[in-house]
């Protein structure tokens, strides 16, 4: 019978620390995103070919985007956004991989015997989604208080007039709703989308689950890149200049 | 009860945000056709739009999918 399970399963407890299989697979992604890094970067030809072409051809086309929404500032919040993009992608995609629900340890559950996936899609967990959602407001206090000081705090509290207050208290109100908007927006269209593969490979294993992989794939690109793009928008807001 | 309720959260839930997806995209269309040469432009501005609507058709799913499995 078909067992999906919302929250992560866990597979082992490091001391009392319990580690869940999008745990791992985070932890897995993030060591292949410093060791394609590092070996991408250590012999730089000055005419591109091959791997290092497909690089740059990504990274300009990503920061030619950058720079029409940012201008001047597109310099400093590249490589925040940038990884943003990538971590979120690859964690999207790792979703698909084959071998990602049907390896792993049969437990008994509740008298059931149920089988534990090793390993879960990275952001098909709120866990993972609530964390880079925590980091890019975060980063979007950081940057607004690093470019504007402490006037920073005007665009919540502007005691000039009511409407401004109010307005201000609506912005604060915005930016705790930017959290759960973040994490649920990417967590739901991942995980719907592994319930969707799960619900089609259960139905008609045959053929008909490629288009819905292929659209998957497609998902995955469009969340990353709204999460990117949108965290780059109201950073843009955050820093900008008061006196248009 | 629980049954009809997954389904009609996302039912009812799916409706306006496939509505507003329709009108943005038929805007950006518009848009378009009268200045092919912002073409880009408008489709990462409309692209972005989407995402806020569907965020809130994903927010219907999300509940529905606890009621569903959270016993």
């Amino acid at each position: 019978m078909l067992h999906i399970s919302l929250p992560a399963e866990i597979i082992f407890h490091l001391d009392s620390f319990p580690v869940t299989n999008s745990l791992l697979v985070t932890v897995l992604l993030t060591f292949l995103l410093l060791l394609v890094s590092f070996l991408s970067t250590r012999k730089v030809a000055r005419v591109p070919s091959g791997w290092q072409n497909f690089l740059e051809m990504v990274i300009e086309a990503f920061w030619n985007l950058t720079e029409s929404v940012a201008g001047k500032k597109a310099q400093r919040f590249f490589p925040l956004v940038f990884t943003f993009f990538l971590f979120i992608i690859l964690g999207n995609w790792s979703g698909l991989i084959p071998g990602f629900a049907s390896l792993g340890f049969w437990e008994m559950k509740e008298g059931r015997h149920v089988l534990v996936p090793l390993f879960r899609g990275a952001t098909a967990d709120l866990n993972t989604t609530l964390a880079l959602a925590l980091v890019s407001v975060v980063a979007i206090q950081y940057y607004g208080f690093r470019q504007l000081k402490l006037p920073y705090l005007k665009r919540f509290f502007d005691f000039k007039n009511p409407i401004k207050l109010f307005v201000g208290i609506l912005e604060l109100l915005s930016d705790f709703a930017k959290v759960i908007s973040f994490s649920f927006r990417l967590f739901g269209n991942i995980f719907a989308g592994e319930v969707l593969l799960l619900v089609t490979a259960f139905l008609t294993p045959l053929v008909v689950p490629v288009p819905f992989l292929l659209l998957e794939i497609f998902v995955g690109f469009i969340q990353a890149f709204i999460f990117a793009m949108l965290t780059l928008v109201f950073l843009n807001v955050a820093t900008a200049e008061e006196g248009h | 009860m629980e049954l009809l309720a997954v389904g009609l959260t996302m039912a009812i839930g799916g409706m306006v945000p496939a509505l507003a997806i329709g009108l943005l995209t038929a805007k950006a269309m518009e848009a378009i056709g009268r200045n092919p040469e912002a073409a880009t432009k408008i489709q990462t501005n409309m692209i972005l739009g989407i995402a806020f609507a569907e965020a809130i058709a994903i927010y219907a799913l999300v509940v529905a999918l606890i009621i569903k499995f959270v016993p």
